[in-house]
């Protein structure tokens, strides 16, 4: 996988400019996700992103978790599992499932 | 994650270096392993970071499941090369879709007219022929290799150069008489069999009625994901 460099060097630069960075991977998929294991998501205290780990599904509550863990150092596994039905109300239009792993970066 | 590995793996990928990195997923412990180098907070077993060499030998992301729970290897691997042979008209359009891919490209072209960096703003340029410059950049399996040129003096060395490479797709800009022509002048100058020649898609890319520059540049950019995606069209 190389598609990790643009958003490993913004994350290394806000933090080296001082600002709280976490990091977001897909670590597992199932179905027809977006988006495969290894993509990465880097989130700036301030909200500010780069990269995608959902193609647009579920960013925004991958971005709130984030923060989180940038104010708390703790990391966090999180479920985006939905069904077809549910798929418009969670935000996963395609129907697949995602695992995130949610990192602070010391 | 911490902060020294990120440059970590930023520094081995700048400097050709795949690396991996494998996390506990409960509590985010890590170990970073980096040729014969394995640091981290994360004790994994000798049969793990086998496991773990395995994967980065493959370039493939995996999910161990441990009693401690599970963990989650990802290898971390340069930007694929493309070569480019020829800074001609078609790599103008070209050269932006391959960085938009994530590829890193190296247009080589011995014409100092045309390899110019006001013709490539910002792009790696080399003045070298072919085959000087393969030698250098020594093309492997995360390489793809194009030429463009239609000149003989200058694509012919460049194919010879990619066949006895692991690139991983090779393709030939030119017309169907051209490459059959191609083709003998590789068996009968240089001794290629049939097999090693199959190797070189040509006429390059996929047939889609391409007509202008960034239509064939499109062209090639479908060709070769497919190749590196499913191994074939």
């Amino acid at each position: 996988m190389s598609d990790h460099a643009e958003i490993l060097e913004q994350a290394a630069s806000w933090r080296n400019a001082g600002k709280g960075v976490a990091l977001a991977t897909v670590v597992k998929t199932w179905g027809s996700s977006p988006r495969p294991t290894g993509a990465k998501l880097a989130v700036a205290e301030d909200g500010a992103f780069v990269g995608s780990v959902s193609g647009g599904c579920v960013e925004g509550a991958v971005i709130e978790e984030a923060q989180a863990a940038i104010r708390d150092g703790e990391p966090r596994l999180l479920d985006f599992g939905v069904s077809d039905e549910q798929a418009w109300e969670v935000g996963l239009a395609c129907g697949g499932k995602i695992e995130i792993f949610v990192e602070p970066v010391e | 994650m911490k902060r020294g590995y990120i440059e970590a793996v930023l520094a081995a990928n700048n400097e050709g270096r795949s690396v991996a990195l494998a996390t506990e997923l409960r509590s985010g412990a890590q170990l970073f392993l980096d040729g014969d180098q394995v640091e981290g907070d994360l004790a994994l077993d000798d049969g793990s970071v086998a496991t773990m060499r395995e994967a980065l030998r493959a370039d493939r992301n995996i999910s161990l499941d441990m009693a401690e729970g599970r963990v989650f290897v990802q290898v971390f691997s340069p930007p694929r090369r493309c070569l480019v042979v020829g800074a001609v008209h078609i790599a103008q359009p070209l050269v932006p879709m391959l960085i938009a891919a994530d590829y890193r490209p190296i247009v080589i072209d011995p014409r100092g007219a045309w390899a110019t960096e006001a013709r490539f703003p910002g792009v790696e340029l080399s003045t070298e022929w072919p085959d000087e410059a393969f030698e250098r950049l020594k093309p492997d399996r995360s390489t793809a290799v194009v030429t463009l040129t239609h000149d003989p003096k200058i694509d012919d060395p460049a194919l010879v150069a990619a066949l006895r490479s692991d690139a991983f797709y090779i393709g030939a800009l030119g017309s169907k008489r051209n490459h059959a022509r191609r083709l003998e002048r590789l068996a009968a100058e240089h001794g290629f069999g049939e097999n090693e020649l199959a190797r070189i898609h040509g006429p390059i890319g996929l047939d889609i009625g391409a007509v202008s520059q960034a239509e064939i540049a499109i062209s090639i950019m479908g060709e070769m994901t497919s190749v590196l995606r499913r191994g074939s069209l």
